[in-house]
């Protein structure tokens, strides 16, 4: 599904991901931990194309294509999708209107007709159940007014939507409260099959709780410093991220 | 941050699609403007007397004027003696069907994707189109005679309905009015009249094509609306223009009269040459277009889809002089390299109970400037007025301007008048956001502009509201990164 070999990347000259090995297998759930400024989101944003970073060094293959060869919107068409942990406002453009775009560019990148509008509606409905979505929502602009919950759910209802088959959830827990985690947790769990993957980013423990991973990797300054199991999470959880960095600083 | 700048910049370069020049051998007039250019023009027109006076009359008031300065752009002095007042197809053309037109003509009509044959057969629109000066062919005229409306070129007007134009013509814009509609009253060439009679409802859209043809010819287009008591009208305006280096002079004027009970909906979709990305040549549309409610209960609407020209300079205002009638402005502007608009409305309202409403949207991307120029008035005994406006500015890039010049007049308390003003960017984060779902970044920038124009682009008739959606992305493509 997904490798990342000695990937080194910088902003405005300054390094920030310092040599990442990563392999993602279908119908596995990964989870980045690390502190703030560890290079997770970097590294999710270098994923999905995002032009501010420069990649240095190594490679990113997905389902064996170089990415660095594809657009964003390539990318995206060929199933890689990122729910951004800032997802934008965009006025005057409805979500419905926007995922009807979305949705028929990846179906015309897979070969497939356009969906109508009828089917469309129908396809929308189905999947909004699975994050608790009101179809209010549909004909409101995208994310404009939304509160931080309601934008993180779009998140996922979007995923619904376009069925990638790998997802990076930048920090999707934050700003959520217990019920909202909860919902989005459930959706994500409702999506996963065992032809697509996920990557969870996040901060704490505690939405690995809902969203299970099978493996757990440690970011500290732009390296992984430590992979494990789901236990790896708890005891994060139980010690902070301090002896990773004592056993960092020994290390080197 | 350099990054995307960078990226904008590569990608700000779009070629105007209508670039060519058609080969239809032309006649011009020397350079220059005097009196005996005047009575030239007004001769070749066999005009009567009473309109060649007007003309002169214009002239003699134009000499004692400047040109006025108080706009947000900036442009070369224009030599007003540099320019040919009048150029029309050497051919004599009146045609009765679409093939007596010069088959060079309907080949150039052809290549803009306009062509009268399919718009007369498929949209059941009459169609006046102005090559230049002189109109070449007119349709649908015998229907719209059964019920009694007059749709010709200004010239027919003046020959046949005499009595109608002397009545109205400079009832709404004075050749004194300003430094432009006195120029266009002594030179106007030609243009559009419409004339629809008490209790008619105009039985389908009308609409004009204006096309500037003739190199170093300015274009002095006269449009002159009645609609009597009760009557009813919607006149669509289009037009593009051929690629060129000379800027050219396009001061036209527009006036529109609703009676009592009267509507008149007026739309245009302007996609004149802007000039190139380093704004070298296009267009100077420098227009005064201007409707009186006159009776009670009239309306007026204008709606602009504005995406051509390196500069615009016009404010379609309406003048509320009937108790209860009421004054729309729906007007998308784009700007994009150099391009350069100065644009909004008037709504000067008189009679009680009046309302207006204003809903501007600016769009600029490149290095142009896009402002808004309006003003609401309510004069002393204009009781119970209403107004609403609306001024959104889109930004696309960091290296284009909008401004906001509002100017309101009250001077009668029961006024309620509300003024409302966003600003909004489309920056990277929202197109990564788009890109990272499929959407290419062309096709999101259509998306979100189509999304905050869609209030006025309501407006337009449905044939059109297709082709200024098309047209918007068009004029912004490669805009972005």
């Amino acid at each position: 599904m997904l490798q990342i070999i000695g990937l080194h990347a910088s902003i405005n000259g300054k390094e920030i991901l310092k040599g990442i090995d990563l392999t993602v297998n279908p119908g596995e759930i990964h989870a980045i931990m690390g502190p703030n400024g560890s290079g997770k989101s970097t590294l999710a944003s270098i994923l999905a194309g995002r032009e501010d970073y420069e990649v240095t060094a190594g490679t990113v293959l997905f389902n064996g294509k170089d990415v660095f060869e594809m657009s964003p919107e390539e990318r995206s068409r060929e199933g890689l999708f990122l729910a951004f942990q800032y997802p934008v406002e965009i006025p005057g453009v409805s979500t419905a209107n926007f995922l009807k775009t979305a949705v028929n560019e990846v179906r015309k990148h897979r070969g497939m007709e356009p969906l109508d509008a009828m089917d469309f509606l129908t396809l929308m409905r189905e999947k909004a159940k699975l994050v608790e979505m009101d179809s209010s929502f549909f004909s409101r602009s995208l994310n404009e007014g939304f509160s931080g919950g309601e934008k993180k759910r779009n998140e996922i209802f979007q995923m619904a939507m376009l069925e990638p088959t790998l997802s990076i959830l930048d920090e999707t827990d934050s700003g959520l409260d217990i019920d909202a985690l909860r919902i989005v947790s459930e959706g994500v769990n409702k999506l996963k099959s065992s032809s697509n993957s996920t990557i969870v980013i996040t901060h704490y423990q505690r939405l690995l709780n809902y969203i299970v991973p099978d493996v757990v990797h440690v970011l500290y300054k732009g390296r992984i410093m430590k992979t494990g199991g789901k236990e790896l999470a708890l005891e994060l959880e139980e010690r902070g991220y301090d002896w990773i960095k004592t056993e960092s600083e020994e290390t080197v | 941050m350099s990054t995307e700048v960078d990226v904008l910049e590569q990608h700000i370069q779009s070629e105007y699609k209508y670039g060519f020049v058609s080969d239809i051998e032309q006649e011009v007039a020397p350079k220059g403007l005097s009196e005996d250019v005047i009575r030239m023009i007004s001769s070749k027109k066999n005009e009567p007397e009473w309109m060649l006076e007007y003309r002169l009359k214009a002239y003699r008031h134009w000499l004692t004027m400047e040109e006025p300065q108080w706009s947000n752009v900036n442009f070369p002095q224009i030599d007003f003696n540099d320019i040919s007042y009048y150029a029309a197809p050497k051919k004599k053309v009146n045609p009765k069907s679409l093939d007596e037109v010069d088959p060079e003509l309907r080949a150039t009509f052809e290549k803009l994707g306009i062509s009268l044959a399919e718009q007369e057969r498929l949209t059941g629109v009459a169609v006046d189109a102005v090559l230049d000066s002189v109109s070449v062919a007119t349709t649908f005229r015998d229907s719209l005679a059964k019920v009694g409306v007059i749709f010709c070129s200004m010239s027919e007007a003046i020959a046949e309905h005499g009595e109608l134009v002397r009545k109205f013509l400079g009832s709404v814009v004075p050749y004194s009015d300003n430094y432009y509609s006195a120029l266009n009253s002594a030179v106007f060439s030609d243009g559009s009249f419409c004339y629809i009679p008490k209790g008619v409802r105009c039985p389908m859209e009308l609409s004009t094509y204006f096309r500037i043809n003739a190199k170093d010819t300015g274009q002095f287009e006269r449009t002159l609306i009645v609609a009597e008591e009760g009557a009813y009208v919607s006149y669509l305006e289009g037009c593009t223009a051929p690629m060129r280096d000379e800027n050219q002079l396009h001061a036209a004027v527009v006036e529109i009269v609703a009676n009592k009970n009267a509507e008149v909906k007026y739309s245009t979709v302007q996609n004149w040459y802007p000039g190139d990305k380093d704004g070298k040549g296009g267009i100077y549309n420098f227009v005064t277009k201007r409707g009186i409610c006159a009776g009670d209960n009239s309306k007026i609407s204008w709606t602009q889809v504005e995406t051509g020209s390196a500069i615009t300079w016009k404010y379609p205002s309406v003048i509320l002089k009937g108790d209860y009638s009421i004054g729309e402005f729906y007007s998308v502007a784009v700007t994009n390299n150099m391009q350069q608009a100065d644009t909004g409305t008037k709504m000067l309202h008189v009679g009680k109970n009046t309302k207006s409403r204003i809903v501007s949207k600016g769009i600029s991307a490149g290095k142009s400037q896009n402002s808004y120029r309006g003003q609401v008035r309510v004069n002393r005994n204009a009781e119970n007025a209403r107004n609403f406006s609306q001024c959104d500015s889109l930004l696309i890039g960091d290296k284009c301007g909008a401004h906001t010049f509002p100017y309101i007049d009250v001077l009668n308390n029961t006024a309620q008048v509300e003024h409302e003003a966003t600003t909004s960017k489309i920056g990277e984060d929202i197109l990564f956001y788009c890109n990272q779902r499929g959407i290419s970044t062309e096709d999101a920038v259509a998306m979100i502009i189509n999304g905050y124009a869609k209030e006025v682009l309501n407006q337009l008739p449905m044939e059109f509201a297709v082709e200024a959606q098309k047209l918007l992305a068009i004029s912004l493509e490669g805009s972005v990164g």
